[in-house]
């Protein structure tokens, strides 16, 4: 099926000698090459995620106000189902929740949107000359851009609820930026392969919506915690890592841990109705892991290889397959 | 010959035509490797040099290969073997307004354009007002790209394309567009281009702009190329291409032939009458049989064989000729010209003898038709051809001998006068 493997790249012009770049169509791929030929178009990676925003509220009133209501929305509306109504064992569950979904939001949001990317705009494909993962790479720039709308809803929160833990374990903070540097690999690595696939596996859309949007979720601890599923897998004499697995898990503990901050936050279930939240009268079921200050850092690290690994399969992949796009389209 | 701008070195491209496309995961699985397919060699081991500061015209009929090339050294393609080198900064300008978002403004999608086509976000900055000069949308520039017109966006993407002077620029069939005004306007900033040495690639089914347009030009057919050299020449096959293309589609066709009803002629006579007939026709130029086209300018004659079994008195011979799209371009007989034949018995010749046949290209076909006292002894209907080369840049049907002078009636510093004379191009 696979026939041509090509790719336009800039190399030294030692066949034409002279000091003007030539640039060779032909059967050769390189991950390197591909990754300086994305480096010349960045202005239209910024461009296209401009474009993303912009498209998204265009003609509508309240603008980019929407992507600071959808989340405080969507916040409120977990909050009051777990905590006020079937009640969860988690203290200051919105803060939990929140920690987990924005990286969950970011990661949804890049891989629902880049797997359509390279076949919703097979009009430029087929007519204009450029790296086309930055198509599937502009997906994950809005993405983040969400990322930190949502981000300013959290602080909100944080400071509205006079969010204290989070002082208390503030050497944890810093942790969010490997996460998140993490994430974006993660991401951009899936982004670049489901966009290319799609163009040849056109249900791949669908398949998408229920692994990322439904299986991923809940094979996540965002809902419910970490801990808690690890000791319950320990119970049943499997490996309690096995969630450590899914490299957004080692991201989203990550978070919880530097933004929640508070691994005993499990409120005792037999104690659930008569303590207030906050109060620690009783020793907390444990919720994240305390096993060390570094213990978080080293699974972002192990995380962030599994993604950088990812991400070049899926350029070389990307590579092999893109020669055919503009037929296949 | 600069150096190569553009060297496309053995490049061939497969297509493959799918009888049912897959593109399901259900599909794709079940029919694993085993999708009902042809190859169609678009492209089939082609070698081109293109030196730095030519024009070059890519000519071919449809499905010939020619924009397949042209997407190949843009890069959109990708050859299926063979490689191709391009020098220095390119763009192409295959669809013009590719990319165009609806949604947003002109002044957004000129950014996002030329991004598109690689260029930073302060290179547009810097000739933002230039492109929208250009495009001559001063007015409209904050509008979204929905309320423009065709010819707007259309206008609005070749500003952006040239705008950013690449080495080479890659130009498909997009000259067509915009009102009169604006071609020019293209054609002008093409001129630029050439004067300042850069590499332009053009693809056009209008052999008139690659007459005009280009410096040389290579004709495909079926993914070869058939021909390449001054574009007269060239243009010259091409149109015995398209010539055999339309052949074996009427063949296939099976048509009727056409009856073309002639009122000078009377009635039409099969195989002309007992009394007198056509006899064989030559056509010769000064360069025949060598070759088998004259070139614009060039002497005719022609030979139309004659038979008469028995006396007939004062023949009328008629030559006709018509133009590539069956158009009369000229109609003339021995009686308007002024010359009786007297009685005529046995068999002969009537020659004509054009001193200049001063059409431009294309195929003409002749009609020759015998006629005594009204009534039409022979007719032969198109049946014989001759084809015109013109190897200059004029364009139009007619040769006219021409020479141009400036006149100047208030030399301002100059002294004298500025006279550039120019014979008839041949």
């Amino acid at each position: 099926m696979i026939t041509t493997v090509s790719q336009a790249v800039t190399v030294p012009a030692e066949v034409l000698a002279d000091d003007v770049p030539v640039r060779v169509v032909s059967a050769d791929v390189k991950v390197l090459a591909r990754l300086a030929d994305m480096w010349r178009y960045r202005s239209l990676f910024l461009g296209l995620v401009r474009k993303e925003l912009k498209v998204k509220y265009k003609s509508s009133v309240l603008g980019f106000l929407w992507s600071l209501l959808n989340p405080a929305f969507t916040l409120l509306v977990y909050w009051f189902v777990f905590e006020k109504v079937l009640g969860s064992g988690i203290q200051a569950f919105a803060i939990f929740l929140m920690s987990g979904l924005v990286v969950y939001n970011l990661f949804n949001y890049a891989t629902m949107n880049a797997t359509g990317a390279v076949v919703n705009n097979a009009s430029i494909v087929k007519k204009v000359a450029f790296p086309r993962e930055i198509l599937a790479l502009a997906s994950v720039g809005a993405a983040v851009v969400f990322f930190f709308f949502q981000a300013i809803i959290l602080v909100i929160a944080l400071v509205a609820m006079r969010y204290q833990p989070v002082l208390h374990s503030l050497h944890y903070l810093p942790l969010v930026i490997p996460a998140f540097f993490t994430l974006i690999v993660l991401c951009a690595a899936l982004a670049v392969l489901l966009a290319a696939l799609n163009v040849y596996l056109r249900d791949m859309a669908h398949l998408i919506e229920i692994l990322v949007g439904v299986a991923w979720f809940w094979a996540t601890p965002i809902v419910y915690a970490y801990s808690e599923i690890s000791t319950k897998l320990a119970g049943h004499h499997l490996p309690a890592w096995l969630p450590l697995l899914n490299p957004l898990t080692d991201i989203v503990v990550s978070f919880q841990r530097a933004i929640y901050a508070q691994p005993f936050g499990g409120r005792p279930a037999s104690a659930l109705k008569s303590l207030k939240p906050g109060s620690s009268l009783l020793k907390s079921a444990q919720l994240l892991p305390n096993t060390g200050d570094w213990w978080y850092l080293w699974h972002v690290l192990i995380a962030l290889g599994f993604s950088v690994v990812l991400l070049f399969v899926a350029l070389t992949v990307f590579g092999r397959i893109e020669g055919n796009f503009a037929e296949e389209l | 010959m600069a150096t190569p701008a553009v060297r496309v070195e053995g490049v061939s491209k497969r297509f493959r035509l799918y009888h049912e496309k897959y593109t399901s995961l259900k599909e794709r699985i079940i029919h694993m490797n085993n999708m009902p397919h042809e190859d169609l060699w678009a492209l089939a081991d082609v070698d081109i040099e293109i030196g730095q500061g030519e024009t070059v015209g890519l000519l071919g009929h449809n499905g010939s290969g020619k924009s397949t090339l042209l997407k190949c050294i843009a890069g959109i393609l990708q050859p299926t073997s063979g490689r191709i080198l391009v020098r220095g900064q390119l763009a192409a300008m295959l669809e013009l307004g590719s990319g165009f978002h609806p949604e947003l403004s002109g002044r957004d999608n000129i950014y996002l354009n030329a991004a598109l086509l690689g260029m930073g976000r302060h290179d547009v900055e810097r000739r933002f007002d230039e492109i929208v000069a250009f495009a001559e949308l001063e007015h409209f520039i904050d509008n979204q790209i929905r309320f423009y017109s065709s010819g707007m966006q259309a206008r609005l993407g070749f500003a952006v394309a040239v705008t950013f002077e690449p080495e080479v620029l890659l130009v498909d069939e997009v000259l067509a567009v915009g009102d009169e005004n604006f071609q020019r306007k293209c054609l002008e900033r093409i001129q630029l281009f050439q004067s300042q040495g850069r590499t332009i690639i053009l693809v056009t089914h209008s052999p008139d702009q690659v007459r005009v347009i280009c410096n040389r030009a290579f004709v495909l057919d079926h993914g070869k190329i058939v021909g390449q050299g001054a574009p007269g020449e060239v243009i010259r096959i091409y149109r015995e291409c398209l010539l055999r293309a339309g052949e074996a589609l009427s063949d296939s066709l099976t048509e009727e032939p056409v009856v073309i009803e002639m009122e000078e002629a009377g009635r039409a006579v099969a195989g002309g009458s007992d009394r007198m007939q056509i006899g064989a026709v030559s056509i010769e130029h000064s360069r025949s049989p060598e070759q088998a086209y004259l070139i614009s300018g060039d002497p005719l004659r022609l030979r139309v064989g004659w038979r008469a079994p028995v006396a007939v008195e004062d023949p009328m011979f008629s030559v006709s000729i018509f133009n590539p799209n069956r158009e009369l371009v000229y109609a003339a007989n021995t009686d308007q010209l002024g010359v009786r034949l007297g009685t005529l018995q046995g068999s002969g010749e009537v020659v004509f003898d054009f001193d200049s046949v001063p059409l431009l290209d294309g195929r003409f076909a002749v009609s020759l038709g015998i006629q005594v006292g009204g009534e039409v002894h022979d007719w032969k209907e198109q049946e014989h051809y001759f084809e015109v080369m013109n190897p200059s840049q004029v364009t139009g049907q007619l040769l006219l001998a021409v020479r141009v002078r400036v006149e100047v009636d208030e030399p301002l510093d100059v002294p004298g006068r500025v006279q550039i004379d120019q014979g008839a191009p041949r």
